[in-house]
């Protein structure tokens, strides 16, 4: 039974999708020409008019945005309508430098909340249902859309925010949760918790949105499973909006992006030429509805592919698939592109934790890329000889999957750190910046 | 008749065991036989303790990695030969030993050594028919109190 929102949108014709994005398009091209200075220099720079964008068509005569854009207008520069306009500001985790500073007016909200409202009405979400959120409150997104979503579908709205993992969990059992919003990392975090303190009995929980990093199918796989659940991917950046600029289905066969409000675009990350649908590419994103700050062209340094396959879910929006890595998450190790999610598999596959750190180091000029896996009971042995063939296994698909070496260290149980908020993942130590 | 290892996965990296040891003292446990096998990032420390299931216990409370084989305890005649006379008992069976170690006891005139052999129900048969006197985990308290 397919769960909708907004069914007149969500499962609108591919020519009504078409002829919304045209009409808003041209008028948002039209609005931050006119408001927003330091896009219409870039404009100017490429000799491009608001006249010239007639349709989505022309999109690609357009400059695009960067992350650095941002930062160098910051804090105002971008924003397009009076600073009295605006309603909020949030902010981006700023794990890659500078902050980043998003304006919303209570237009925008009310848009954002929608497209975390279809989120969770995907997810299987009513009236009925207790909806604990879990992200961070204050100027992290997360928290403060699928709140908003939830207010939207009538839902029971638990704003746990982050942290507190006793607290969680008891507000969880006491108070009948039935949708858990938060990181992957931390769901699975809570699974592993609720299983030492024998409560798994006590648990409520049928779906659970997850996103804000990136996690894998065998991830997905491991929190359905401990948490009996059914999981769902949810995709967003402060820039754009907030989480809900794409959610998953229950088809669970990549998210579709709400193309009301957003158009998405696969570009070659060198070239920047637009690629077709079905190839590999950085994905770019323009807002066509937004008031406070309408962004055109962002490039989101995510890597991913776009279908536009028809659905099983009934859902006419384009789905994007998991971002395959970040361009700034992505690590170069002796030339060759290595993406956390790919050792992420190959430990899940081979029955290790997830929970693996890697570190990065430069000795005499050369990488070496060195995975720790936290030692397992079903891992270990008396016998040094046995452990010794696990890690050769480990190590050989280590290396067809990366195609490099590398080099696996068995460490204490639980001693990487755990996380409550984003995993630490990646430490690199070649200080090559 | 056999005594109950317990092997542990030690992170090799400072005060790894001095924890392992603290840990054992707080809870009152005498280890009896111990053995360390390093690899190049870890080690497996190899036990033989009083009480092995409170030392499981006291072990999985506190997170680590381990685990419980049965092993052969023998008892030799302190004397040049009294090892090989064993050994040779074990090859001519082909019965393969994967280690051992030795240990002592308050027992005078006696030395000991655990053996983690591939089939420990054939080794207790051949060294019993040969008169070699295995130490059980039930026995391991009496051979330290004289």
């Amino acid at each position: 039974m397919p769960n909708y929102y907004q069914p007149e949108v969500e499962c609108a014709s591919r020519d009504q999708i078409k002829a919304w994005q045209d009409e808003r398009l041209v008028k948002q091209v039209k609005h931050v020409y006119d408001n927003v200075p330091y896009y219409r220099n870039l404009m100017e720079k490429k000799g491009v008019v608001p006249e010239d964008i007639r349709s989505t068509e022309d999109l690609n005569k357009l400059p695009f945005l960067t992350k650095d854009d941002l930062r160098e207008a910051y804090p105002y520069g971008l924003l397009a309508v009076p600073l009295s306009d605006c309603v909020r500001i949030q902010s981006t985790s700023g794990t890659t430098g500078r902050r980043v500073v998003a304006f919303y007016t209570q237009h925008d909200l009310d848009l954002w909340d929608d497209c975390c409202a279809r989120a969770i009405v995907a997810a299987g979400g009513t009236k009925d249902d207790v909806v604990h959120v879990c992200y961070g409150y204050g100027l992290f997104t997360g928290g403060p859309g699928l709140n908003g979503g939830s207010h939207k579908v009538g839902s029971l709205t638990l704003p746990m925010s982050s942290g507190n993992t006793d607290r969680q969990i008891q507000f969880m059992c006491d108070l009948g949760s039935t949708i858990l919003c938060c990181t992957p990392s931390y769901a699975a975090y809570l699974a592993e918790s609720i299983y030492e303190r024998g409560l798994q009995d006590q648990i409520k929980l049928k779906a659970g949105i997850f996103g804000a990093e990136a996690w894998s199918e065998e991830m997905r796989q491991d929190i359905q499973n401990k948490l009996h659940i059914k999981a769902y991917d949810i995709y967003g950046l402060t820039e754009i909006s907030g989480p809900g600029v794409s959610f998953e289905c229950s088809a669970q066969g990549g998210m579709h992006v709400n193309e009301d409000h957003f158009i998405a675009e696969i570009i070659d990350p060198v070239t920047g030429e637009v690629l077709p649908d079905g190839e590999k590419g950085e994905l770019v994103f323009t807002s066509i509805t937004k008031q406070a700050f309408p962004l055109l062209r962002y490039r989101t340094r995510d890597i991913c592919v776009l279908n536009r396959e028809k659905c099983s879910c009934g859902r006419t929006h384009v789905r994007m698939s998991k971002p395959m890595g970040r361009s700034d998450d992505m690590l170069i190790v002796k030339g060759v592109n290595v993406f956390p999610s790919q050792i992420e598999t190959v430990l899940l596959n081979k029955g290790y934790p997830a929970n693996y750190q890697i570190i990065v180091t430069r000795e005499n000029n050369s990488d070496k890329l060195e995975v720790l896996v936290e030692m397992t009971p079903e891992m270990f042995s008396d016998e040094l000889s046995k452990i010794t063939v696990r890690e050769k296994e480990l190590n050989g698909a280590l290396k067809a999957m990366l195609g490099i070496y590398a080099v696996v260290k068995l460490v204490t149980p639980k001693s990487i750190t755990r996380s409550e908020g984003k995993a630490v993942r990646v430490i690199d130590k070649r200080n090559l910046y | 008749m056999t005594a109950k290892q317990i092997s542990v996965f030690l992170e090799n990296k400072p005060g790894q065991l001095t924890e392992f040891a603290k840990l054992l003292e707080q809870h009152g446990i005498n280890m009896h036989a111990l053995c360390v096998a390093d690899a190049k990032d870890f080690g497996i420390l190899r036990i033989i303790v009083d009480d092995s299931y409170k030392t499981a216990c006291v072990l999985k409370e506190a997170d680590y990695v381990f685990s419980i084989t049965p092993v052969l305890a023998v008892e030799m005649p302190d004397k040049p030969g009294s090892l090989a006379r064993i050994l040779d008992l074990l090859a001519e069976n082909e019965i393969n030993l994967e280690y051992t170690y030795a240990f002592t006891s308050r027992k005078e005139g006696y030395a000991y050594m655990i053996l983690r052999v591939t089939d420990n129900e054939r080794a207790i048969e051949v060294l019993g028919e040969n008169g070699v006197k295995l130490i059980c985990q039930h026995d391991m308290g009496g051979i330290f109190c004289q």
